[in-house]
């Protein structure tokens, strides 16, 4: 079975940000823009937090309008990224209504989740978690 | 440093000109690390001998260090500047997500010189500095008026700070502070006021980058134990639980909590606005700064009914902590929690010192009994202890100064009891008023001596506390020497921009463990060497400014009000003063 990272309980998110540190850091690199998690304020801290994240779709829209085949659908859910496909046309990122397709500055491609919760595990609240996807 | 660290970039930045260049200076971060180590040698380069504070040629500096963007708890960003308020060395400490922002800017230290000839704020990013127009943001009646304007206005939600003063700061307010992520302050010794003097509204940064590490392995080795140390730690537990107030009801058992000014050390209402109580009735949400799993930060919703329109509320989400606690509630008597949250309110309206605005207006209430001062002095307000209106009534009038009284206030306890008097009761150290202990002598002597004036700088506190426990008696001998040693460890901590609550957890092998991995080759002598240097360091700039260990004020209130550290005399204090000015 796919599995895909859920947002649990948004409420319980602290705005810590361990998860896009980890996110980047499974990467090998410490930081911050390897990161295909968000988490930013709900507008001002006092409202909370948003914590963004590839819901993976069952038809996903940014595998719809990739035009290399760069992002292709993933049986049972989410898309699967071939970077060396990619050209950097950004419709990915218009075409995600979460917001979850991120944008990587460095490389003008974009950062697409793996859905290896690596992030859950360092999550101090479980506000998230790794999760088979059931229909 | 690893060749392709951006920490050796510092962002210089003229407002007089409006311009700005980035030099690389590695060796100033292999030697120094960053945070206070490198602050203060550019402090020393770039601001001239007896520079006037509120003038062009004091400089800002903020400076983060290698570890930040890399480990868990590395999350404040020190701020260097000459004080306006003690007239020597500024040094406040924030976190938030300045820190990290900073780093993911692409900056080791950002240093802004001159002043503007009109309100700007500054958008920073790793492409440097943009100049905009604050005009019509100066003068806005509360500072989370710029917060929410410049949250919509500018981009790069989630990975940005957004530092900005209030008009506390905007009127020079010695004592105004400067508001990073709404919650988190660049607190004490007015470092608000600066910016108000460069026309300063605001400072906008945002980044977001990968950084370089010296041994992939090693690196996620070592912060898996940090992260575990972290989440395990019973002292993190209890910063996330209850936050620093869990220290209210434990001081007031002993007799440190001061109260009404400091008349005792116990207070009948400590219950009420204990970290239990507030936990129990208003807690609200907690929120961490960026990179920190700990989550301290304690926001209490209160609801306010409007009091002639049925069914209107406003909801206020107000942070606390003990020494805001302490400053806004037993210091000034107050045991209502609504009364209490309502003065920090104004507090944060108006970008004041917590600390310093509580003190100072505690000092104000009993001189105000005693006849020092009329209510033609402070307009028409009645301050009382107790009396939450008119605390609100009185911070409004420390921005707006209507009167001489007023305008002394604004400049903090000791100007104001030089001019009116009370100076026994007027209670700063070092020109600076005092943090929410009376635990014994060795508080009292570390905010003396203290290189930055915090409680956290040298932990007297903590020495009054354990001689308590242990039932040893403290010598002025054992407490120089020993707030000494531990201030110079803490400049090492303070140099990596580590959180002081963890530095449990950084000890000194895990130091050396954690700069091995981002590439810095120290040992534990660097690590002593680089203490010691800062230490002396800051407090020659102090000297060199005027400050004289000899010189200090201690206010006879803290003598008179019994502390559980058993009586002790001015005599006892200044030795152990000079214990450690001798050591030095
Ligand atoms: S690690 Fe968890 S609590 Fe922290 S920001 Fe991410 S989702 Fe929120």
């Amino acid at each position: 079975m796919a599995k895909r990272l859920s947002v649990i309980d948004v409420d319980r998110c602290v705005g810590c940000q361990m998860c896009m540190f980890a996110c980047t850091r499974r990467t090998g690199y410490a930081g911050l823009e390897n990161a295909c998690i968000h988490v930013r304020s709900a507008g001002g801290i006092r409202k909370g937090f948003t914590v963004i994240v590839c819901r993976a779709c069952s038809d996903p829209p940014c595998a719809r309008v990739c035009p290399t085949e760069a992002l292709t659908p993933r049986e049972g859910g989410g898309v699967r990224f071939k970077p060396n496909l990619c050209i950097g046309c950004y419709n990915c990122v218009e075409a995600c209504p979460f917001g979850a397709a991120l944008w990587d500055e460095t490389n003008h491609k974009p950062q697409i989740c793996v859905y290896c919760g690596y992030c859950a595990d360092y999550c101090p609240y479980d506000v998230i978690k790794l999760e088979e996807i059931s229909g | 440093m690893l060749p392709h660290d951006p920490l050796k970039r510092i962002l210089y930045i003229d407002l007089s000109r409006r311009s700005f260049e980035v030099r690389e200076r590695p060796e100033l971060f292999d030697e120094s690390l960053g945070g206070s180590g490198v602050g203060i040698r550019l402090l020393e380069e770039e601001c001239p001998v007896n520079a006037d504070p509120l003038g062009p040629e004091n400089p800002i500096i903020f400076t983060v260090g290698p570890l930040v963007g890399l480990y868990p708890l590395a999350s404040k960003t020190v701020a260097m500047f000459k004080s306006p308020h003690t007239g020597n060395l500024g040094e406040s400490h924030a976190g938030g997500r300045s820190a990290v922002s900073i780093r993911m800017a692409g900056y080791g230290a950002v240093v802004i010189r001159g002043a503007s000839v009109m309100p700007v704020y500054l958008v920073i990013d790793e492409d440097g500095v943009r100049f905009r127009d604050a005009s019509a943001l100066w003068g806005t009646r509360s500072s989370y008026t710029t917060g929410s304007v410049l949250r919509v206005r500018e981009g790069g939600s989630g990975t940005r700070s957004i530092m900005r003063i209030g008009r506390a700061g905007e009127r020079l307010v010695s004592y105004a502070c400067v508001i990073t992520e709404t919650y988190r302050h660049f607190g004490r010794l007015g470092l608000g006021a600066v910016f108000g003097s460069k026309q300063l509204k605001a400072l906008v940064i945002e980044g977001k980058r990968t950084l370089p590490v010296a041994d992939r392995r090693a690196f996620r080795q070592t912060y898996d134990a940090i992260y575990k140390a972290a989440v395990d730690s019973p002292l993190m537990q209890k910063y996330h639980e209850l936050g620093t107030p869990i220290n209210v009801l434990p001081l007031d058992a002993i007799g440190a909590l001061p109260t009404r000014n400091l008349q005792s050390g116990r207070f009948e209402g400590a219950e009420a606005i204990s970290g239990e109580s507030l936990a129990a009735n208003y807690l609200g949400r907690r929120v961490a700064c960026a990179h920190c799993p700990v989550a301290c930060i304690h926001l209490a919703a209160l609801r306010i009914p409007y009091p002639n329109d049925p069914y209107f509320y406003k909801t206020l989400m107000l942070g606390y902590d003990h020494e805001p606690i302490f400053a806004a509630g037993s210091m000034l008597g107050l045991d209502s929690v609504p009364g209490m949250l309502q003065v920090m309110d104004e507090i944060e309206m108006q970008g004041l010192d917590v600390m310093s605005t509580g003190v100072t207006l505690a000092w104000a209430t009993e001189a105000l009994a005693r006849g020092l001062i009329n209510e033609a002095d402070t307009d028409g307000v009645t301050l009382a202890f107790g009396d939450a209106a008119g605390y609100i009534e009185a911070v409004q009038r420390i921005t707006t100064q209507p009167t001489d009284f007023y305008r002394a206030l604004a400049r903090g306890v000791e100007h104001a009891a030089t001019i009116y008097g009370g100076r026994s009761f007027a209670l700063a150290f070092g020109g600076n008023e005092m943090p929410g202990y009376h635990t014994g002598p060795a508080c009292h002597v570390g905010w003396s001596v203290g290189a930055r004036h915090s409680h956290l700088d040298n932990a007297g506190y903590s020495l009054d506390q354990n001689a308590l426990k242990k039932g040893q008696t403290l010598t002025p001998e054992f407490i120089g020497e020993t707030l000494l040693n531990e201030e110079r460890w803490r400049q090492v901590l303070t140099s990596l921009v580590l959180c002081l609550f963890a530095r449990g957890i950084y000890d000194r092998e895990t130091v050396l463990g954690a700069l091995a991995a981002a590439g810095f080759a120290w040992d534990a002598e660097d690590l002593e060497r680089l203490g010691a240097e800062t230490l002396r360091r800051k407090i020659a700039f102090k000297q060199r400014e005027g400050f004289d260990f000899g010189a200090l004020r201690i206010p006879q209130r803290i003598i008179e009000t019994p502390s559980p550290g058993g009586p002790f005399d001015e005599a006892f204090v200044r030795e152990a003063i000079e214990c450690y000015s001798n050591l030095l």
